[in-house]
């Protein structure tokens, strides 16, 4: 019972990463823009058919991979540059409506581009159990990549000059524009990042839930959970959050809920944070004057 | 006066030339798209008119057809009979999620019922209602005869039927909009702390517009699943509220004509579009729905009412 409910938790981090992974990409739009990038799912799909193609045109995995991200990471760029610029003093409705055109192109260019089919995707890790059997080989290569990835991107923000820039841009554009900060430049770069770190995701939960174009539906909901319950505006509580719901997510599929109604947990713990505690964890109370 | 009048002669005549000319299949078109019009009416009250964005009615539209299929297949309920049910049940139900709503500003009520809609199917297929909703199989329905010995087919029949209860919805839903309630709606929408201080009760209102947008949309439902025959969980995935939510906009978000052109919109433009190619339908919805927000952010429905008040518009005298 002990080592299964430990087993539960430790595949729970595993795909909590995951989770983690698409939820600071969300963060990043969020903090800059305010808007939440529902197509953030399907972009992440699109990069991982990238890798795929790439693959079988005979590159070796970790080479697809890196031209995959880069390749995402000018996607991403370009997408903010050219449909998301005219949007920032748009109303809600007017994001959420471009943001839902964006899901739907982007899906329907995946099923056309690379077809409806499910496809199997490599894992580049071995094949065995690892840590006295608590973890298969890709669950625990890919819990390092997407740690590796989070460390990088915290140290990027932390301690580079670009950085800083991106973070100053993102708390105060009026003030950033006036001491120099490129702003406009810093959303997009956002972009590229939110898009790459996107298709590290994609790469690494495609060989456990097989490629199609839906692959990051129902991810994006978690994603969407874990970065509420850490708190939309800090990026290392989305982190936390996003690992917090994948073993949430794993323990109530095990022991409360059954595996068939995973999703619908995804929904209780939105609304539940949005009711209770619309902040998050750790996020910022924000107030407004009327 | 000289509108209604107008209106009035349209219906007749939206009623009688489809029953006379049409086939049976573009007759079921036809009723998909009255049905697809009451859904996005729905929305549009939630959407247009109180400002309150929701990614999910799909969700609505599946719980008023799973009542109707529900009441038709384990108890033998009449269709017509299973309409109110629906409307209840869904009003109900949209209350209820209306409450939490309350406390979620425009972003975040996208995202819960953006989540809603992931979730429904899964939901649907829940063991526990296995009886009821026939799991992942689903329920079918069979097709309702024409009543009082009428020489009608049943689509003939389904669709006039259909039809009468568009009608009255609308004349509902107009009324609703032009009166009080409307104006509270609107102003909740424009500037919520303005609408309070005048004395208008923002809870109230917004889980009233919640509750009956839910009901339009489930009766529509309901109407759908009585025409197409059949439901499955994977029938109402998340695509249904996004398709809902692509024919408000191409509409007009508070135009209530406009509802019609956007029923219109999302029923024929996949068949037009899927000879081109199966992903085509989603890439021509998305790039018209980025079009419409850039272009046209009052929708089809807006596009007209300008175009008619220019065309109407008095002359001035000539001196």
């Amino acid at each position: 019972m002990l080592s299964g409910v430990l087993h539960q938790i430790m595949s729970g981090i595993a795909t909590g990463g995951i989770y983690a992974s698409v939820a600071l990409a969300l963060v990043m739009i969020y903090q800059a823009t305010h808007h939440v990038n529902f197509a953030q799912g399907e972009m992440a799909t699109f990069s991982t058919y990238i890798t795929l193609t790439l693959i079988n045109v005979g590159l070796p995995y970790w080479v697809a991979f890196v031209l995959a991200v880069a390749v995402s990471f000018v996607i991403g760029m370009g997408i903010e540059r050219i449909l998301m610029r005219p949007l920032h003093t748009a109303p809600v409705l007017s994001s959420v409506g471009v943001f839902v055109g964006l899901l739907l192109i982007v899906n329907s260019l995946s099923g056309w581009f690379f077809d409806y089919t499910i496809k199997q995707f490599p894992t580049p890790f071995p094949d065995r159990p690892m840590l006295g059997g608590y973890l298969s080989g890709h669950e625990l290569g890919s819990t390092a990549v997407t740690l590796i990835v989070l460390l990088s991107v915290y140290g990027f923000f932390r301690y580079t000059r670009l950085g800083l820039a991106m973070r100053a841009a993102a708390f105060n554009p009026v003030s950033s524009r006036l001491v120099g900060v490129r702003v406009d430049w810093m959303l997009a770069l956002g972009w590229g990042l939110a898009a790459a770190i996107g298709a590290v995701a994609g790469c690494m939960v495609a060989p456990i839930v097989f490629l199609d174009p839906n692959m990051m539906s129902g991810i994006l909901l978690y994603a969407f959970a874990g970065a509420l319950l850490g708190g939309i505006d800090n990026p290392l509580g989305a982190v936390l959050g996003g690992f917090m719901v994948g073993v949430i997510e794993n323990l109530g599929g095990a022991y409360l809920v059954g595996t068939e109604l995973k999703l619908s947990l995804a929904l209780v713990i939105i609304v539940a944070v949005l009711t209770i505690r619309p902040t998050g964890l750790m996020g910022r109370k924000v107030f407004s004057r009327v | 006066m000289r509108s209604a009048g107008l209106i009035a002669v349209l219906v007749v005549l939206a009623a009688a030339v489809p029953v006379a000319r049409f086939s049976d299949y573009h007759l079921f078109q036809m009723t998909m798209v009255v049905v697809y019009a009451i859904a996005i009416l729905g929305l549009s009250l939630l959407t247009g008119f109180n400002g309150q964005i929701s990614l999910g009615h799909g969700a609505f539209y599946a719980i008023g057809a799973y009542t109707s299929a529900i009441l038709m297949t384990t108890w033998d309920v009449p269709y017509w009979a299973t309409l109110p049910v629906a409307a209840a049940v869904c009003a109900l139900v949209g209350f209820l999620v209306g409450l939490p709503a309350l406390r979620l500003g425009g972003l975040y009520l996208a995202l819960t019922t953006f989540a809603l809609a992931v979730a429904i199917p899964q939901i649907l297929k829940f063991k526990a209602f296995e009886g009821w909703t026939g799991g992942v199989q689903g329920l079918v329905i069979d097709k309702p005869e024409a009543p009082f010995d009428l020489d009608l087919s049943p689509d003939q029949w389904l669709y006039l039927f259909t039809l009468a209860v568009a009608v009255v919805l609308y004349v509902i839903a107009w009324n609703l909009v032009r009166g009080r309630i409307g104006r509270a709606m609107m102003a909740i929408r424009d500037h919520a702390m303005a609408a309070e201080a005048m004395g208008v009760n923002i809870a109230l209102v917004k889980t009233g517009t919640f509750a009956v947008s839910a009901l339009f949309t489930g009766v529509a439902g309901a109407l759908g699943a009585i025409a197409v025959q059949f439901v499955a969980p994977d029938s109402f995935a998340v695509f249904v509220s996004i398709f809902l939510f692509v024919g408000l906009v191409v509409g007009g978000v508070s135009s209530i004509g406009g509802t019609l052109i956007g029923a219109a919109f999302i029923e024929f433009v996949p068949n037009l579009a899927d000879k081109v190619s199966k992903a085509a339908p989603g890439a021509v919805y998305g790039v018209i729905l980025i079009a419409a927000m850039f272009l046209m952010p009052s929708g089809a429905g807006g596009l007209i009412a300008t175009l008619w008040r220019r065309l109407t518009r008095k002359q001035p005298a000539q001196s």
